[in-house]
């Protein structure tokens, strides 16, 4: 599902420009698979497989892989719909200086939940 | 081509009412539409009266209903009180209650049905414990007893974060994923326009001991005022179970919304009155 997130949110001119102050490096966590994702003025200018031995990033989400599975549903089931909705239920932590995540919340929450999408081709076929 | 529609007005109507609350002046906007047995509406935190639009502009419901909505201060288009900019707005348990007392009786309403959504969910069980002769009946939309705040509040108001985007993301998720797309985003838009801080300020009420009625919903007694419940099954705020929780300590009928959120009356307002409709009329049948 990763592996779809730079090319989904690089052909989404409406959420590319929503991101466009965005420049960071931030970590996805997938139980112990760490991937990293560098955003520049709104596009995901790099993706990198971990394992990693001294990572650099500002901000990680982490979860279960059943959790990101839920939640990367076409139609997730409820408690599993937003971000916010994991981390109340301690099912997801976000660590790190999560200011480049809080100041472009609307940006970040859309591009976690793009893979969606593909889900949604995928079972349209 | 678009299709092209005659200009027309709704029917609802607004004014500024000005008032003394917690012993400061205070300009406050007001709208109603309809006619018949009062029905306060109160908004959820860092929102306003905007969230009821469906509500007032739908005729099964102004029909029978003289359906009212304030904007309290601070929010919306009512003013905050002279001297704003020195303090930090916070609201609490007790303002909230007299604030609603105040407006009820400035507008001379005679025993409102009162309903509010998550705060004004809150507040309303707040109402059904100590003001139930007051009121003909109270409706909590998204009610829960209590509420921790699950991220660093301190985030909804600071310089270097837009205030308004950041309160809209923060409440993004709480819509449901199945709202028509034009309806969640007029919802959000409301909280990108809320005033810095007063978002924050309301979920003092909202997070803490001071709106906390866990202990007391044991008073609330639905023969003396009979007390509604309603709630959407995608919200994770105020939960389906939270809500099961006070029907079963109160006796209150508990309704699930299925398909709406945090925001019924506003994310979805078609689909909101189809469940609240049979609400209203055994009211009137009180």
């Amino acid at each position: 599902m990763i592996d779809k997130i730079a090319g989904l949110v690089n052909a989404d001119a409406r959420l590319v420009h929503r991101g466009r102050f965005v420049d960071t490096t931030f970590m996805i966590a997938v139980d112990d698979d760490c991937t990293l994702l560098r955003v520049q003025e709104g596009k995901v200018t790099k993706v990198t497989q971990g394992p990693f031995i001294t990572p650099d990033y500002s901000f990680c989400l982490r979860a279960s892989r059943n959790v990101w599975e839920k939640f990367w549903q076409p139609l997730p089931p409820r408690g599993f719909t937003d971000i916010f909705a994991l981390v109340k239920q301690k099912l997801m932590q976000v660590e790190g200086d999560l200011h480049p995540f809080m100041a472009n919340l609307l940006y970040f929450k859309d591009l976690l939940a793009v893979p969606r999408k593909t889900v949604t081709r995928q079972a349209a076929r | 081509m678009s299709p092209r529609f005659e200009p027309s007005f709704e029917p609802i109507l607004g004014r500024y009412l000005h008032l003394d609350l917690l012993g400061k002046p205070h300009r406050l906007y007001v709208e109603e539409a309809g006619q018949g047995i009062p029905l306060l509406c109160l908004h959820t935190a860092g929102a306003d009266t905007r969230q009821y639009r469906g509500l007032m502009n739908d005729e099964r419901v102004t029909a029978n209903y003289r359906v009212i909505a304030f904007d309290l201060p601070w929010h919306g288009k009512s003013s905050p009180p002279a001297g704003w900019q020195d303090r930090e707005y916070q609201l609490t348990a007790p303002d909230y209650v007299q604030v609603i007392l105040d407006v009820v009786g400035a507008l001379k309403l005679d025993k409102p049905v009162v309903m509010g959504c998550s705060i004004g969910g809150r507040i309303v069980l707040h109402l059904a414990c100590q003001h139930p002769a007051r009121f003909r009946a109270l409706i909590g939309l998204e009610s829960a007893p209590y509420a921790e705040a699950y991220y660093d509040l301190s985030w909804l108001n600071r310089p270097d974060v837009h205030g308004g985007m950041v309160c809209a993301g923060v409440v993004s998720g709480l819509v449901a994923p199945t709202a028509p797309t034009h309806e969640r985003w007029e919802t959000l838009w409301h909280y990108m326009q809320s005033g810095p801080g007063v978002f924050k300020g309301d979920l003092h009420f909202y997070t803490t001991a001071d709106g906390d009625i866990r202990d007391k919903l044991g008073q609330i007694d639905i023969k003396r005022c009979p007390l509604f419940l309603l709630t959407g099954e995608y919200d994770y705020s105020c939960t389906v179970e939270a809500m099961l929780g006070i029907a079963e300590r109160t006796g209150a009928p508990a309704t699930v919304m299925q398909g709406l959120g945090h925001f019924p009356m506003s994310e979805d307002p078609e689909k909101f009155i189809g469940y609240l409709l049979p609400v209203l009329e055994k009211i009137k049948g009180l």
